[in-house]
């Protein structure tokens, strides 16, 4: 497979079992993140695991200044190009009632900075005429609720983002997917209680896969919560309001 | 990092624990976590009684440290991060020609837990034990990350393999892989009267691979009888393994009632033909055969089980026959039970391998299991034998130190590396293995 990724935010969780799973399958992966020591260790991984190369690179969310010189980087790779989008962060809804300037890196770690990114990497997958956009989004995106309404907004920002990037890049060739986790068993969920319907970053992984071979637009893992999240938005607002769910 | 609230247990259910867990995913958060508060570390936790446990206290789930770290294809020599699973390297790896060179009957285990277990597999008796070929160990303390060798700290390194996790958390292992033709095994099985013709069997056996299945059930002249298994590694096409199956809920007791297990264990004797046959498999149906069910350990009902394990000395077949007629009369073993002999090979100071035949046998848990464990703790005490502390859920403390001649250099070494304690689990506790004196 003479394919080659970019993976923004390829230490998280999840990002990593997606990240192997294309390296066994012999991918080039371009592993962008912020912790160069923690991406060295999972490119060494990943070279040892099959893929065809696999290299690290400085992305922050918050510095788009650096986001020209991974754009040149991708584009010296030939073949086909995919992206893959997993930043984001989630502070405590409390810390941020605390400190509301909390909200502006939120919303650049989740919506911002990575659809600055993919603003810029269009033209050059445009020009390929092929490959995939895998956007990771979240079922906190699809109703704000009270518990963490600020990350909610920023993935539905994202979401609507990646659905006018999808109706752009489609009439090209490019196929973009929108991926919405439930809950899943990573760092981040690690010790906030009990959740329902969790899965792991394994089957995400799985469930991403599957949706690119297939072409699916809008994904979400585990399944059940795209019949969980239809009845959570079919719920009036009236009533909504009044929940904490 | 963030700590979460759980309850956990062996692979056994017997025994349990409430507490903290940790799970690290880069090393810089290990070391950090370590430095800050340092903690028994713990795997898969596949190891049956309480090893694995810290009740009350905190642990350090390693799970998540899963990495390749580098691989040397002339040598075959593999440096990985401790959490990686003993399956998963043989998964990648197996295709390419390299297999650990020790693999445990689950492929769940982790090589953290295989050093700290020291495990050995179904070729023991040529290829010795799992730490026999780790070449170099990366631990963890307080004051940072050590590196150690046989040769380097001699002392330390014997006792940290095998040494139940004391010495320090083990971030990461450089092996020493075994050279295999493909990811299939061509496997012998043939039928076998009873435990004379097993142990001459077993002696006589030139496989790379042998393990015995014992039917604890059967009585009289059939007492031993069971299936002997040999393998040996090769290339070849099979079809993959099937997706596992998972046992969704606890079973009631009856399901592993006397009158059932000996209904299956007479079926499974017949599965193989008089003659005895060979075929084929995929290498994890062979060396790993119950983990295509996932939570198997969940037939055993709520209140869980206990597997005893023993080695005694060659020349102690009488005092396996007669463990064997205590736990057939008593009418409490499981399908499972396992007879094998064992080479003399062992790494550290607390490694259960001697040479001799091995014995493991699950008993569902009750007071009369217990009570028969405790004989055949005392049968295998009185043959010279010695228990194997990953499977340990009910002896005491001095019984064990009389079994492990090389305790108190185990512990000298223990308390030189962890002077206050931090690493304790709740079966070193149990035996009083930091205790002074």
């Amino acid at each position: 497979m003479s394919e080659t990724w970019i993976i923004l935010g390829a230490t998280s969780s999840m990002a990593r079992a997606f990240i192997r799973d294309l390296a066994q399958q012999g991918a080039r992966l371009l592993l962008a993140g912020r912790d160069m020591a923690d991406l060295g260790a999972l490119a060494q991984d990943c070279r040892l695991r099959g893929a065809a190369a696999a290299e690290a690179i400085a992305f922050d969310a918050r510095k788009p200044k650096g986001f020209g010189a991974i754009i040149d980087r991708v584009a010296q790779f030939d073949g086909t190009l995919n992206a893959a989008v997993f930043v984001g962060s989630m502070p405590d809804q409390a810390e941020i009632d605390a400190d509301p300037g909390l909200i502006d890196g939120t919303i650049t770690d989740s919506f911002t900075g990575p659809a600055r990114f993919l603003q810029m990497l269009a033209p050059v997958m445009e020009a390929r005429g092929k490959g995939v956009i895998v956007g990771v989004g979240s079922v906190a995106g699809d109703r704000g609720r009270i518990g963490n309404y600020v990350y909610g907004a920023a993935k539905a920002g994202f979401a609507t983002y990646l659905s006018g990037l999808r109706n752009r890049m489609g009439r090209k060739g490019v196929h973009v997917m929108t991926v919405k986790p439930g809950p899943v068993d990573t760092a981040m969920t690690w010790g906030l209680g009990r959740m329902p319907f969790m899965t792991d970053p394994e089957t995400v992984s799985r469930d991403i896969l599957k949706g690119v071979r297939k072409r699916r637009n809008v994904v979400y893992t585990a399944g059940i919560w795209r019949i969980v999240m239809a009845v959570i938005r079919s719920i009036p607002e009236p009533i909504f309001k009044k929940l904490s769910v | 990092m963030r700590w979460k609230s759980a309850d956990y247990t062996g692979w056994g259910r017997a025994l349990g624990a409430t507490g903290q867990l940790a799970r690290p995913e880069r090393q810089s958060a290990l070391t950090a976590l370590v430095a800050d508060a340092p903690a028994p570390a713990i795997g898969n936790c596949r190891s049956y009684g309480d090893a694995c446990l810290n009740d009350g206290g905190n642990a350090i789930d390693m799970t998540r440290l899963d990495r390749f770290v580098e691989f040397d294809a002339d040598s075959g020599v593999l440096h990985v991060e401790a959490g990686i699973t003993l399956g998963e390297i043989a998964r990648i790896m197996a295709p390419r020609g390299w297999l650990p060179a020790v693999m445990p009957g689950t492929g769940f285990a982790t090589v953290g837990g295989a050093i700290a277990n020291d495990v050995h597999g179904k070729n023991h008796h040529g290829a010795g034990s799992f730490g026999q070929h780790v070449q170099a160990i990366t631990l963890v303390g307080p004051k940072g990350a050590r590196r150690i060798t046989l040769k380097s700290d001699p002392g330390l390194f014997r006792a940290t393999v095998g040494g139940l996790g004391q010495t320090g958390v083990i971030v990461s292992a450089e092996m020493q892989l075994a050279r295999c033709k493909g990811d299939i095994v061509t496997l012998t099985e043939r039928r076998v009267a009873n435990l004379d013709e097993f142990l001459g069997l077993l002696d006589r056996s030139e496989a790379t691979y042998t393990v015995g299945w014992v039917d604890a059930t059967a009585r009289g002249d059939a007492l031993g009888r069971g299936i002997l298994e040999e393998a040996e590694t090769g290339a070849g096409l099979v079809p993959p393994t099937r997706p596992s199956k998972s046992v969704p809920f606890n079973a009631p007791g009856f399901a592993l009632s006397a009158p059932v297990v000996k209904l299956f264990n007479a079926a499974y004797l017949r599965r193989v033909p008089e003659r005895g046959r060979t075929v084929v498999k995929p290498i994890n149906e062979f060396f790993f055969p119950l983990d295509r069910i996932h939570n198997w350990n969940r037939l055993y009902g709520k209140r869980g089980f206990h597997q005893f394990q023993c080695v005694v000395p060659l020349a102690e077949a009488a005092a396996l026959k007669e463990m064997l007629m205590r736990i057939s009369d008593a009418g409490m073993a499981s399908p499972l039970a396992v007879l094998k002999r064992m080479g003399p090979g062992r790494a550290g100071y607390m490694s259960f391998p001697m040479e001799g035949y091995t014995l493991a046998v699950d008993f569902r848990n009750r007071d009369a299991a217990t009570r028969l464990i405790g004989q055949l703790e005392d049968l295998t005490a009185q043959a010279g034998g010695r228990i194997y502390l990953a499977k340990d859920s009910l002896s005491g403390a001095a019984r064990v130190r009389a079994m492990y001649p090389e305790y108190e250099k185990w512990a000298t070494e223990v308390a030189r590396a962890d002077p206050k304690g931090a690493l304790a689990t709740d079966l070193v506790r149990r035996l009083g293995l930091r205790d002074k004196a």
